[in-house]
């Protein structure tokens, strides 16, 4: 799948500002951002629900502007908001959409029964949805976009409103998929949804990918891991500070934090070091730098950019 | 869109959509209820309450069983709007448009499913009135004509309703602007003759498209002579039909384009 130079504009608001994009079959990536950072108006584009005002897009090996109908033959779209029939029940829902998919009759009904049994709601089947939790509903439409055997699934923040276990076995729903070679493009807002589910995650910010990569790769553009000792006094400190050769400053409030590569081995040496010179260590934790600390780092150094910019065309 | 359907699969999608939305009007057994028992009522009302101080120069009831019948149609399209404006509003309509059907299955499904409904009101409606003494005198052509005619209206009227839908943007608003639809057949010839209006208002009542067709129907079951009305009841209907089917229309790709 990819997309290059995408543009999109409603009236005076520029939405997607030159978007570029690649992403590998068989593997989810999330795209990251704020509210209004353009992640729903790209996947509106690549699923052919909206068209680009400028660029081009291919999902599945097809342009999804001239050859939309074999692009939505190969998709399927979970948006924001369910899009369930409320007043029917999640059985009779998942077999409209299999005959929708021509799977006939007959097939449609296997192909229901498979869902349900996936999805665990073979106790449910015949209730309306209306009567659904969140978490419920939000697997019926995840079982509805499954009934074609997608080969790219899109999920705009399948997990927003959801509550924590809901949240989690939505998760699991999405991890199984990648088993099954299916291509999940997601966006969130909740750095630990990218974290927990993505291969590659791409920043989104003023309508452009401001970063992207394994999510690693990206801890890594922000700072390296840490290893915080907690000393049971202050004499242990001092001690500690001289046995690592860390400098003063480093220490407050009876804490050290050590730059470490957050191996086992390394934070072994590290204690056996410290008991050597007879520091009384109480606690440790190994400090890694969040998804979190990743966005705000970048979408910070971009605002930042923005404000230069602007005060070289003032000047 | 480039790359056509066959046709087989535009009358398949569209026979799951008609399928789909007639289970949704079961199941919304409230708007049901409303199109079917709001205008038996209102025909009880009209019957036994207001009937005895209008004259209309025959039996009351024989009067206003058609301009009930398209009161009737009022209720019916109401549903109408607001369900198609409840596609459009949840993400429903975004979930057919990302997979490779008929576009237009889903409004055919709502327009064969109001035809439907209305159809039903309509018949329970006419039974009821059988039952409170109405009594029409007319053969098996002119019963044929007022069904054809009232049909014609139903479909009409369903396109305008899908077209509120389609404008308005929740289905609260859909409901709102129905009203219109709900109002016209009083300011015509539905329960009371034009002639008895202010003569300012008469010009009103009579051209507007609700009381050549109620004047046609009752033409038909009454035999009264039609004369040009019925031709008058048909150019309203198609025009009606023709104009709200291609703003639909327009409005549909507006509405579900980028």
């Amino acid at each position: 799948m990819e997309a290059h130079a995408l543009h999109k504009s409603y009236g005076s608001t520029t939405v997607l500002d030159g978007l570029d994009l690649a992403i590998d079959r068989g593997t989810v990536f999330a795209l990251l951002g704020s509210n209004g950072a353009g992640k729903t108006t790209t996947v509106r584009i690549l699923s052919t629900l909206t068209s680009p005002d400028g660029g081009r897009a291919t999902v599945a090996g097809h342009d999804v502007v001239r050859e939309s109908r074999a692009v939505r033959a190969a998709i399927s779209v979970t948006g924001q908001n369910a899009a369930v029939d409320e007043l029917l029940t999640a059985e009779e829902n998942l077999r409209m959409v299999g005959r929708l998919w021509r799977l006939g009759a007959a097939g449609a009904r296997r192909r229901a029964d498979e869902l349900i049994e996936r999805f665990d709601l073979a106790d449910v089947r015949s209730r309306r949805v209306r009567t659904f939790s969140g978490g419920m509903r939000r697997k019926v439409d995840l079982a509805m976009s499954l009934v074609g055997d997608p080969q790219v699934l899109f999920l705009d923040e399948p997990t927003t409103g959801l509550d924590p276990r809901s949240r989690q076995s939505v998760w699991s729903v999405i991890s199984d998929l990648v088993a099954d070679d299916v291509t999940v493009v997601l966006t969130t807002q909740y750095l630990e949804e990218a974290e927990r589910l993505a291969d590659r995650v791409a920043v989104m910010d003023g309508g452009r990918v401001i970063a992207e990569g394994t999510v690693d790769a990206l801890k890594r553009q922000v700072g390296t891991e840490q290893v915080e000792l907690v000393l049971a006094s202050s004499a242990d400190l001092d001690r500690a500070a001289r046995a690592l050769d860390v400098a003063a400053n480093l220490t407050e409030g009876g804490h050290l934090s050590v730059a470490s590569d957050g191996t086992a081995a390394h934070v072994r040496h590290l204690l056996n070091t410290l008991e050597r010179h007879g520091v009384d260590v109480a606690t440790i934790r190994l400090h890694r730098p969040s998804l979190d600390d990743v966005f705000l780092t970048l979408t910070g150094s971009s605002t930042g950019s923005s404000t230069v910019d602007r005060a070289e065309e003032v000047a | 869109m480039r790359d056509a359907l066959e046709p087989g699969w535009v009358v398949s999608d569209s026979l799951t959509m008609i399928g789909r939305s007639l289970r949704l009007s079961i199941r919304n057994l409230d708007a049901l209820i409303t199109a079917v028992v709001l205008p038996v009522m209102l025909m009880l009302l009209f019957v036994y309450v207001f009937g005895g101080a209008i004259d209309t120069g025959t039996e009351y009831v024989n009067y206003v069983v058609p301009g009930i019948v398209l009161l009737c149609t009022g209720f019916g399209s109401a549903t109408t709007a607001v369900s198609v404006a409840a596609d459009v509003e949840e993400g429903i309509v975004d979930r057919f448009r990302s997979m490779a059907i008929s576009r237009s299955a889903v409004l055919t499904g709502h327009v064969v499913a109001s035809v439907v409904r209305n159809a039903f009101s309509t018949l329970v409606v006419v039974l009821v009135a059988v039952a409170v003494g109405f009594r029409p005198d007319a053969g098996l052509l002119p019963w044929l004509g007022a069904v054809g005619v009232l049909l014609l209206w139903v479909l009409a009227i369903t396109w305008v309703s899908v077209c509120f839908g389609l404008l308005a943007g929740s289905a609260e608003a859909a409901n709102g602007m129905t009203f219109t639809v709900l109002f016209l057949p009083y300011v015509s010839s539905a329960f009371v003759p034009v002639e008895t209006m202010p003569s300012w208002m008469r010009p009103v009542a009579e051209h507007q498209p609700i009381t050549p067709v109620i004047e046609t129907v009752r033409g038909f079951l009454l035999g009264t002579p039609t004369g040009t009305t019925a031709w008058l009841a048909l150019a309203w209907t198609v025009g009606l039909l023709v104009i709200a089917f291609v703003a639909a229309t327009v409005l549909f790709g507006r509405r579900t384009a980028g």
